[in-house]
């Protein structure tokens, strides 16, 4: 039954693959959009000094992040810092797998875990010029010395709320916005990316 | 654009944020017994200094929590920042 529905869904810029795949820039300043769609996504709030937490640290394999912009990477799982007692962990792994196991480490304890898979679509822009791209609506400093790999916060680009999450120095972003805005996000960023396709105006 | 200093996230714009209007406005003890004046006050009147202003904020966009901000209304300077169990720095909670 879950297989027969997970082949039926559609995710959110399905409808804007072909459009996505024609704004590809090449060359020196390159940058490219892709989307991953149907990411396992749980949120999980527990107080990080509990027992509970230290049970579902020993699950994930890595300690929870405690600062903002931290993540811990562990197996399939990524954990983001959403808020002091607030995680989002992002996983390659089943759902509906992952969702129990931590729910069994939290054991009835305050706290709650969540599958919310589907409020969030993952947009992936790569290349020499993304950051420029995103310097055009982010009002985050994303130069090197303040943002690197491995980091990941709650901001803005244009009008829309992400989790944006930096992967490597090429460099590529992940963003994260919830579904119903990223149609939007989706074509503010084709917009944004078109430029690069013409030579630098010095 | 004022640049808010969140206890948890650091330095963001304040586009980021949601105002929440006076901090340190507590509940009344005793609601029940309040006559309709006493109600008024607590629920409409608020101060409006000139100067440094204790007032709540929310950053909504970020890690979603409140916390409260000194700010000079007169220069829009926001002196600091801290957070809802912390008192008014310098001093009187008004």
């Amino acid at each position: 039954m879950a297989e027969s529905i997970a082949a039926l869904r559609t995710s959110p810029v399905a409808h804007l693959a072909e459009r996505m795949r024609d704004a590809t820039v090449t060359g020196a300043r390159g940058v490219t959009l892709t989307e991953w769609p149907y990411i396992t996504m749980v949120n999980l709030r527990v107080d990080p000094s509990s027992e509970a937490a230290d049970r579902i640290e020993k699950t994930l394999g890595t300690p929870l992040p405690q600062r903002c912009g931290h993540t811990a990477a562990s197996g399939p799982h990524t954990v983001v810092w959403l808020g002091p007692d607030e995680w989002l962990l992002l996983s390659q792994a089943e759902t509906a797998a992952v969702a129990a196991e931590l729910q069994e480490a939290l054991a009835g304890d305050p706290g709650s875990v969540v599958d919310v898979s589907a409020n969030r679509t993952t947009l992936e822009l790569s290349g020499p010029a993304a950051r420029q791209v995103l310097e055009k609506g982010c009002p985050l400093d994303l130069h090197p010395r303040a943002f690197g790999p491995g980091q990941a916060v709650s901001t803005t680009v244009g009008p829309v709320a992400v989790l944006l999450w930096q992967i490597d120095d090429a460099p590529t972003y992940r963003l994260l916005p919830r579904s119903s805005f990223a149609d939007y996000l989706a074509r503010w960023l084709i917009d944004a990316m078109s430029e690069y396709r013409g030579p630098a105006i010095p | 654009m004022l640049l808010i200093d969140c206890p948890w996230c650091g330095p963001r714009d304040e586009t980021e944020y949601h105002y929440g209007g006076q901090a340190h406005v507590p509940y009344p003890e005793t609601p029940a017994e309040l006559t309709d004046e006493q109600w008024a006050r607590y629920v409409f009147y608020r101060d409006n200094p000139k100067g440094p202003f204790a007032e709540r904020w929310m950053h909504s966009i970020g890690c979603r929590r409140w916390f409260n901000v000194l700010r000079d209304t007169a220069t829009h300077e926001v002196l600091t920042s801290y957070r809802l169990d912390a008192p008014r720095p310098g001093g009187t909670d008004v």
